[in-house]
C-alpha cells in the first residue's frame, strides 16, 4: 500500500490488518516511553488547506511518536497568498525530501491529484464532502474494541445520523463499518442525504425515533453549517427535535450501545445532551484511539517495506 | 511458523534434548547470578516466549520457593531493516516491572545475526536501564553481522546462511537449502 485516499479502496483484510496493528500501537501508547524509533529519518509533512485540531494534531502525534520528523504547512501563512498554485506548493515541498503528505483540502479529489505530482506516499486527512479514511478506521476501531469483536461487526446496525451530504465521514465510515458486516442506516432530513445514497449498502431512514431503540450504535454527524450556501433545513430547532441526540433519546438506547461523533460537536444542535453524561459515549475515546490508528496507517505506508528496498538495494 | 517436525528436515534436538538444554541453562543462570533475586526472564516474541516460560518453570523447580519475573518483548519498532522488508508486529510486549538495578536474561530460539537482539537491546531501554543484560538462546547458528555473543546457549549448530531452521517444543529441525545439499553430496 503506497498511498490511502479512499476507505473505499480499502478490502477487508486491508482493514483487519490495520486495525491489529493499530492495537499493538495502542500497547505503546501506554509505555512509560511512549515512541519507538520505527519511521527514523522518514519525515512527514501535513498540509492542511482547512482547518482542523484533533486530525492534524493526531496525525502529528502519531508521526512522532513513530521517530518521524514533521512538519506542517499551513495554508493561511504560505506562499498561497502570493498565488503559487497548489501544484507548485507540492512540488516545492517534495523537493524537500519528504516521505508523506496528509493532506486536508476542502476540495474533493485533491490528494489523489497530488500523488500525480510527488512519489511520496499520500494520506487522504479530508478532501471535501468526499473521504476521510483514517476517521473511519478510528471509528471502527472504537466501535469493535468496544464490542471485544476485533476482526467483524457481523450483525450490529450502526445509525449515521443528520447531515450525511456533506459528510466525508459518513461516506468513508460506510465503506469501512459495511466491509466489516454491520448494517448501517442513514438517519436525516431528505435533504441532507444524497441522491447517490439510494445505490449505497445502506438503508436510509427520516426519523431517529424509528430506530434509537434498536440500533448498537449511534454516530452522530455534524450540521456542517459552513458547506451550506442554501437553507437545508427549516430552522435549526426543527432539525434538533427531530434529529438532535435528546436525554430522552439516549434514555431510550439500548443499554449497550455507544454514542460517537467525529467532532467538533455542535452543542444544542445535534448534540443536545451533555456526553460526559452518556456511559455509552465513545466521543474522547475516538480520539484516544485517532492515534494508535494513525501509527499504524503511517507504519504501513512508510515502514513496511517495499518502494525503499528497490531504492537502496539494500541486503536482507 | 510452521512446527518444527513437519518441515521434513533433519532433527538435531528432539524435545528431550529441548527441556535438558533448558534445565542446564537454568542452572548456568542460577550459578552465575548465585541465585535469581534480581533476574527478570525477557522472552523475545515470539520464538522466544515460551522458551523464557519453559527456564522460568525450570528455575522454580530447581530453586524451590524462588518466584522469578519474566515478561515479553516484541522489537519489530526497533528493527534496522524497516522498509528494507515488510515488518509485521508480533506479539504485544509485556514487561510489567522497572527493569532498572535488575539482571534482565533476555531469551530467544536462534540467534542468527545478531540484528534481533540488537533491536531488544534498544527496546529495552525504553523499560528502565538494566544493571545487566544476559543472553540466552536455544540454537546459535553462527553468521553474526553484530558484535552479541549469547551468555547461556542450548547447542551451537553450525549452518549455511541460507538454511532453514526451525525451533517448537517437539524439537528444532534443519532444512539444509538446495545448493548445501548438492554441495554436500
Amino acid at each position: 500500500m503506497k498511498h490511502l485516499l479512499s476507505a473505499q479502496d480499502l478490502t477487508q483484510n486491508d482493514i483487519i490488518a490495520l486495525l491489529d496493528m493499530a492495537d499493538h500501537m495502542a500497547e505503546i501508547n501506554t509505555r512509560p516511553v511512549p515512541k519507538v524509533p520505527a519511521l527514523r529519518g522518514k519525515t512527514v509533512v501535513s498540509v492542511f488547506f482547512e482547518d482542523s485540531t484533533r486530525t492534524r494534531l493526531s496525525f502529528e502525534t502519531a508521526a512522532k511518536r513513530l521517530s518521524a520528523d514533521t512538519m506542517t504547512f499551513s495554508a493561511s501563512t504560505s506562499s498561497l497568498n502570493k498565488g503559487e498554485s497548489l501544484r507548485d506548493t507540492i512540488e516545492t515541498l517534495s523537493a524537500m525530501r519528504v516521505d508523506a503528505f496528509v493532506v486536508r483540502h476542502k476540495s474533493s479529489g485533491v490528494p489523489l491529484q497530488i500523488t500525480e505530482w510527488t512519489d511520496a506516499s499520500v494520506i487522504n486527512a479530508g478532501d471535501g464532502w468526499h473521504q476521510h479514511p483514517t476517521q473511519a478506521l478510528t471509528d471502527a476501531f472504537t466501535i469493535t474494541r468496544s464490542f471485544g469483536t476485533p476482526h467483524t461487526l457481523e450483525g450490529r446496525t450502526i445509525a449515521i445520523v443528520g447531515d450525511v451530504l456533506h459528510s466525508r465521514v459518513a461516506r468513508s465510515n460506510i465503506a469501512v463499518l459495511t466491509k466489516l458486516g454491520a448494517k448501517v442506516v442513514l438517519v436525516g432530513p431528505s435533504t441532507l442525504i444524497p441522491i447517490q445514497a439510494q445505490q449505497w449498502p445502506v438503508e436510509i431512514l427520516h426519523s431517529l425515533d424509528e430506530v434509537v431503540a434498536e440500533v448498537d450504535v449511534v454516530y452522530m454527524l455534524r450540521m456542517q453549517r459552513e458547506r451550506m450556501e442554501t437553507a437545508f433545513v427549516p430552522s435549526l430547532g426543527e432539525y434538533t427535535a427531530r434529529f438532535g441526540l435528546t436525554p430522552d433519546r439516549v434514555s431510550r438506547m439500548l443499554a449497550h450501545a455507544l454514542v460517537m461523533h467525529p467532532g467538533p460537536m455542535n452543542r444544542g444542535i445535534d448534540m443536545v445532551v451533555d456526553p460526559a453524561q452518556v456511559s455509552g459515549s465513545r466521543i474522547l475515546q475516538q480520539v484516544t484511539n485517532g492515534i494508535p490508528v494513525r501509527m499504524a496507517v503511517l507504519f504501513t505506508l512508510l515502514g513496511s517495506g517495499g518502494s525503499t528496498a528497490l531504492a537502496t538495494g539494500a541486503d536482507l | 511458523m510452521s512446527s518444527a517436525g513437519s518441515l521434513g528436515g533433519a532433527v538435531v534436538l528432539t524435545s528431550q534434548d529441548i527441556s535438558r538444554a533448558i534445565t542446564r541453562i537454568a542452572h548456568e543462570i542460577l550459578e552465575r547470578n548465585r541465585g535469581v533475586d534480581d533476574v527478570v526472564l525477557v522472552g523475545m516474541q515470539r520464538g522466544g516466549v515460551w522458551i523464557a516460560d519453559a527456564i522460568k518453570a525450570a528455575l522454580e523447580r530447581v530453586e524451590p520457593g524462588v518466584s522469578v519475573g519474566a515478561g515479553s518483548i516484541d522489537v519489530s519498532m526497533y528493527r534496522d531493516d524497516i522498509g528494507i522488508r515488510p515488518i509485521v508486529p508480533a506479539a504485544a510486549t509485556d514487561i510489567t516491572v522497572d527493569l532498572s538495578g535488575r539482571t534482565v536474561v533476555l531469551v530467544d530460539d536462534v540467534l542468527y545475526t545478531g540484528r534481533t537482539v540488537r533491536a531488544a537491546l534498544e527496546a529495552l531501554n525504553d523499560y528502565g536501564r538494566p544493571r545487566a543484560v544476559q543472553l540466552a538462546v536455544l540454537v546459535d547458528r553462527g553468521h553474526r553481522e553484530l558484535p552479541i555473543r549469547p551468555d547461556y546457549v542450548g547447542k551451537n549448530i553450525p549452518t549455511h546462511f541460507d538454511d532453514e531452521v526451525a525451533v517448537d517444543e517437539s524439537g528444532v529441525v534443519i532444512t539444509l537449502a538446495k545448493h548445501t545439499k548438492e554441495n554436500a553430496s
